[in-house]
């Protein structure tokens, strides 16, 4: 990503509890679809939504304390840095926090 | 080798990057690219690629497969990860401009240009060659039937168009002769007779794929493919091709006799495309002269790799060394390693001729006096192997039929260590036990697959990432997906690095593998700690409580089985098609297949269907092979609206479930008809629609014997006989497997074939692994013990488990209508946001 320049984007999303425990949903971010994990084992990520391998939607894939994997052919993307342990390219991994009950997502 | 180049955003402007142009889009050409691209050529160059056939690269060694058939839904499945190496959208992605379908004639080298038979200019810095071999075309009388044009019924075997033009001779053509007996003419043979065409190979010699075998080995071999009802004419030669009305009717030998045929396929060797090079002023022998950092001798701005490069005077034609010397030309190119040099390959080549496993390395056979050869042959069993060893190290092996020591040996040859005192050792005796310790000894740099570029470091890699089985390791790097003949290897490559020394892989029992207990126990375990919910299976019962993604859809359907009343519904444990109650499509978008049961169906609800798919839009409307409609195209936030507005239940096209009963019109309409298939089909669908389990559960019910739904090859499929019976057939399969459904009973009644039916589902869905299908449950279980369960009840269950299944079906709710409001926040939002939709293409009206 060359957004070097620009300041970092950071929003708002809105309550936490709009992604159910164990699952994830897509948000847009400035011009970035963001998918927003929230394990059962707690914490909150967040990653590119869109699958390097082939587009796949990431925010509709099963996740586990680790890992999330791509609904169309599996490939598995780290929750913590987006790196693909199967073989794809890595995904690009943002920070998502929980402030006041509410999501933020920035990206770098 | 991970691929950290990120990929461009936006176009950058072509003039701050260095202009790379890739002449020849085959198998080197697109492996150069993806070794620059891997390196950050990228962010170096602005990358055009010509090759003039018209399609994205795909792996010619897979074109046997094409032709045998096996591969055939491959080729018009553009999306295939089988056939095409690299499809079209990879390019995009990589920011490389392709021009598919273009020649380039000429390079300008003073004006650095090359010039397409499209009337392109395309400047260049740095030009890479690989424009690969053609077919070659002996000198013959009538093969051509003018300059271009072979006479028809003539064909090499180069390419996925010559593949796909026999393939549409072979339909109205018999009788095939191959002009070549090497591996390319034996493959072409295998791959036609497996269309039942009768073939004659012809070969100059007496020994067949002399490049690779010596005279035993090929004995051997060639006794094979006559079992295999190969004709064989070895020691003559064509002298003609003989036509009738402009087409193939025969060939006549350089004896005089004559063999009528319908069809000829030239295999008789190949020869670098080093046309353009000429042309253009570059230094060529056999192909074009390179150095050893793969440039040509008279321009260090032009570099040359694959099958049209002639390195230290050796032409290679296969793709292990291209690979190498892809790695190479993109270690100088991008400057990764300015200093990088290859010198030359050791070949050492696997392969699967028609279906023969042959493995070959280093010399064929003894070339001097003081070279040890050992030979085993067990003709009996086609299996010839022989080793070459000269002071002392391995420098050649052979062998035919059974290539287990293949890893031995090629980690012998290649590393030149030293051998047991007793020779024979390299061909026996170390056991399986002590194949796993070859695999793992392996230096990790070994390639294992050739066809996709896989080494052992690979696949261990993938091990030490938690991947838990050989299928999965396959998955993952897609080793053992090309020709296949190296999956033996990657079996004992990843047996090891799971730390198996032959060990049977426990995980291989467990029910899912995120869980180390096999289905009975796992049940048990579940039953009496009244674990409910996936969350707390894991709890309870995973090491370390840990969550385990690849296990949770298979811990969901067993729950949901087991728990009919009173599961837990975590929706996370759901994968999407299943929280979405619909079958999510490459471009994120879902399909809706509405129940129709038996596939019979009403002009209202037709009717309907059609106000749905035009008030939404559906790009596609298509008849289903489970006799249904299926609309394609949904966007998932549309869901809930399209399943309202068809007011229709669901047809459960998307889950691990009871699917459809296929049925035909029976004694109703039809005058050979001897039960009511469509009553029965109906009625059974209704009773069971819905019901999940470990995998899909198809069914059919046909009228008569004549089978028009197919029921011998269903999951459970009834066939009705003389005197008001049906036979029920079970562990049925016409999909990636075939396999002939067994009888597992004959009943008198309507109602018998209902319960029989809904009794052997409740003992598969109890007993079957996750995603085993009845085609591999039957033959596991054997078909007397199930018969003895199911129909004669010899463990006195059957009225638990009719119970079992009737509480299921008691408990039945359709999904759509249930879902109706979101069951989970945001359960139908867009999961790509923004994202223009959508990417599959969609055809028009009824155009395919
Ligand atoms: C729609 C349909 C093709 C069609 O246009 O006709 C279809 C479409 C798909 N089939 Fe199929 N199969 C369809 C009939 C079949 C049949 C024929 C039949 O059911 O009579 C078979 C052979 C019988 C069998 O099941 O063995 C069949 C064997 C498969 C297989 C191979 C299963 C196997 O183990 O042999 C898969 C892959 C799998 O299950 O892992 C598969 C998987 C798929 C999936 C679900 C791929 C996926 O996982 O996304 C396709 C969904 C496409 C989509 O985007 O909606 N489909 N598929 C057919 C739907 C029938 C229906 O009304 O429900
Ligand atoms: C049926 C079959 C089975 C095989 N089985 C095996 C096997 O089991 N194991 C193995 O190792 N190898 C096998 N091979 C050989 C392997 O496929 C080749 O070694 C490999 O494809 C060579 O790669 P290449 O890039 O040099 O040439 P190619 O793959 O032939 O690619 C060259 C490309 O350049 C294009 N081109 C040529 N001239 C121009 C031009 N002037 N302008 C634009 N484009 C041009 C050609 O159309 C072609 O697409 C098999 C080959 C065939 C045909
Ligand atoms: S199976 Fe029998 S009853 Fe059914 S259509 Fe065929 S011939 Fe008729
Ligand atoms: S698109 Fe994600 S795994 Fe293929």
């Amino acid at each position: 990503m060359s957004t070097d320049a620009q300041p970092a984007v950071e929003a708002r999303l809105g309550p936490v509890d709009q992604i159910p425990l164990g699952e994830g949903r897509a948000f847009l971010v400035g011009d970035e679809p963001v998918a927003v994990f929230r394990p059962r084992s707690g914490g909150l990520h967040a990653l590119r939504a869109i699958c390097p391998h082939r587009g796949g939607p990431l925010a509709d894939g099963l996740v586990d304390g680790e890992v999330v994997m791509c609904p169309l052919h599996n490939h598995q993307f780290s929750l913590a840095d987006g790196t693909c342990a199967t073989g794809a390219d890595d995904v690009t991994a943002y920070a998502a926090t929980e402030e006041d009950g509410e999501l933020v997502v920035r990206l770098h | 080798m991970t691929q950290t180049a990120t990929r461009p955003e936006t176009p950058d402007a072509a003039s701050t990057k260095s202009r790379l142009v890739v002449v020849g889009n085959g198998m080197s050409g697109a492996r150069a690219l993806e070794e620059i691209l891997a390196r950050g050529g990228g962010e170096q160059f602005a990358v055009t690629v010509f090759g003039d056939e018209p399609y994205g690269n795909y792996n010619r060694i897979l074109l046997s497969e094409v032709l045998a058939g096996a591969a055939g839904e491959a080729v018009d499945n553009e999306d295939s990860d089988d056939l095409y190496l690299n499809p079209l959208d990879w390019y995009d992605e990589n920011g490389i401009t392709l021009h598919a379908g273009v020649r380039i004639v000429r390079i300008d080298r003073h004006a650095k240009v090359v010039l397409g038979d499209d009337g392109s200019v395309t400047p260049y810095d740095v030009l890479v060659l690989a424009t690969g071999s053609r077919s070659f075309f002996p000198p013959m009388e009538g093969m051509w039937a003018s300059d271009t044009e072979l006479t028809p019924g003539v064909f090499g075997f180069r390419s996925l168009d010559d593949a796909q033009a026999m393939l549409a001779h072979v339909e109205q053509h018999r009788t095939a002769v191959v002009i070549g007996g090497g591996l390319l003419g034996l493959e072409a043979a295998a791959g036609l007779q497996a269309h039942g065409v009768a073939v004659h190979v012809v070969h100059p010699t007496e020994v067949l794929m002399n490049q690779q075998l010596e005279a035993e080995a090929s004995k051997v071999l060639r006794s094979k493919l006559e079992q295999m009802g190969m004709h064989l004419h070895l020691g003559v030669k064509t002298n003609e091709i003989l036509t009738a009305d402009g087409r193939v009717s025969g060939v006549r030998f350089t004896d005089g006799s004559d063999l009528a045929c319908d069809m000829v396929v030239v295999t008789a060797g190949i020869r670098p495309n080093i046309g353009l090079a000429m042309v253009s002023g570059l230094e060529t022998q056999r192909a074009i002269v390179v150095d050893d950092k793969m440039r040509s001798v008279d321009d260090d701005a032009i570099f040359v790799v694959g099958e049209c490069a002639q390195h230290r005077g050796e032409v290679y034609g296969v793709v292990g060394p291209l690979w190498e010397q892809a790695a190479v030309l993109a270690d100088v190119v991008t400057g990764a390693d300015p200093d990088a040099e290859y010198h030359g390959s050791r070949l050492a080549t696997k392969l699967k001729v028609a279906g023969v496993d042959v493995a070959q390395m280093g010399v064929k056979a003894p070339e001097r006096a003081s070279d040890e050869f050992v030979q085993f042959s067990e003709t009996g069993r086609g299996v010839y192997q022989t080793v070459v060893i000269r002071d002392g190290t391995l420098i050649g092996a052979t062998l035919v039929g059974d290539v287990s020591k293949v890893a031995a040996l090629t980690q012998a040859f290649d590393s030149r260590s030293a051998l047991p005192e007793e020779r024979v050792k390299l061909l026996f005796d170390l056991g399986s036990a002590g194949d796993a310790s070859a695999a793992a000894d392996l230096p990790d740099d070994t390639q294992i697959c050739n066809c996709n570029g896989v080494s052992k470091g690979d696949l261990v890699a993938c091990v030490e990432h938690g991947a838990e089985s050989v299928s999965a390791c396959m998955a993952q790097t897609r080793a053992g997906k090309g020709c296949g003949s190296c999956k033996g290897l990657v079996k004992e490559v990843v047996e090891a690095a799971l730390g198996g020394a032959g060990v049977e892989d426990p995980a291989d029992s467990y029910y899912v593998p995120g869980i180390p207990l096999d289905k009975p126990t796992l049940m048990r375990e579940i039953r009496t700690r009244e674990l409910k919910s996936v969350s707390s299976v894991f709890a309870a019962l995973a090491p370390e409580g840990k969550e385990h993604v690849g296990s949770k859809m298979g811990l969901t359907a067993l729950l949901r089985m087991m728990w009919p009343d009173d599961v837990v519904d975590e929706r996370d444990g759901r994968f999407i098609n299943d929280r979405v109650h619909a079958n999510i499509q490459r471009d994120g978008t879902f399909s809706v297949v509405p129940r129709m049961s038996g596939g019979v169906t009403d002009a209202a609800q037709l009717r309907r269907i059609a106000d749905v798919a035009e008030k939404h839009d559906i790009p596609m409307i298509k008849l289903t092979g489970g006799q249904r409609i299926d609309l394609l195209g949904v966007p998932k936030e549309k869901l809930p609206e399209v399943w309202a507005d068809l007011d229709m239940p669901s047809g459960w096209a998307y889950g691990k479930s009871f699917r459809t009963v296929k049925t035909c019109v029976g004694t109703d309409f039809c005058r050979f008809g001897l039960g009511d298939s469509t009553r029965l089909g109906i009625d059974l669908e209704e009773r069971y629609k819905g019901i999940e389990g470990p995998a899909k559960m198809k069914l059919a019910v046909s009228g008569c014997p004549r089978n028009c739904a197919e029921s011998m090859v269903k999951d459970v499929g009834l066939v009705a006989v003389e005197g008001g019976k049906w036979q029920i057939y079970v562990g049925g399969a016409a999909g990636a497997t075939i396999r002939q459904g067994d009888v597992l009973a004959t009943v008198d009644t309507h109602e018998e074939a209902m319960t029989i039916t809904g009794r052997f589902l409740q003992y598969y869905r109890e007993n079957a692994n996750w995603l085993e299908r009845t085609y591999d449950f039957v033959p596991r279980m054997g078909l007397d013990h199930i018969i003895a369960v199911v129909v004669d009840d010899t463990e006195g269950i059957a009225a638990e488990l009719d119970a079992r299944m009737q509480a299921s079906v008691d408990r039945y709710v359709d999904p759509w209508a249930a879902d109706q409001t979101e069951a989970t926040p945001g359960q139908f939002h867009d999961a790509l946001p923004l994202v223009p939709l959508p990417q599959v293409p969609v055809r028009e009206g009824s155009s395919r």
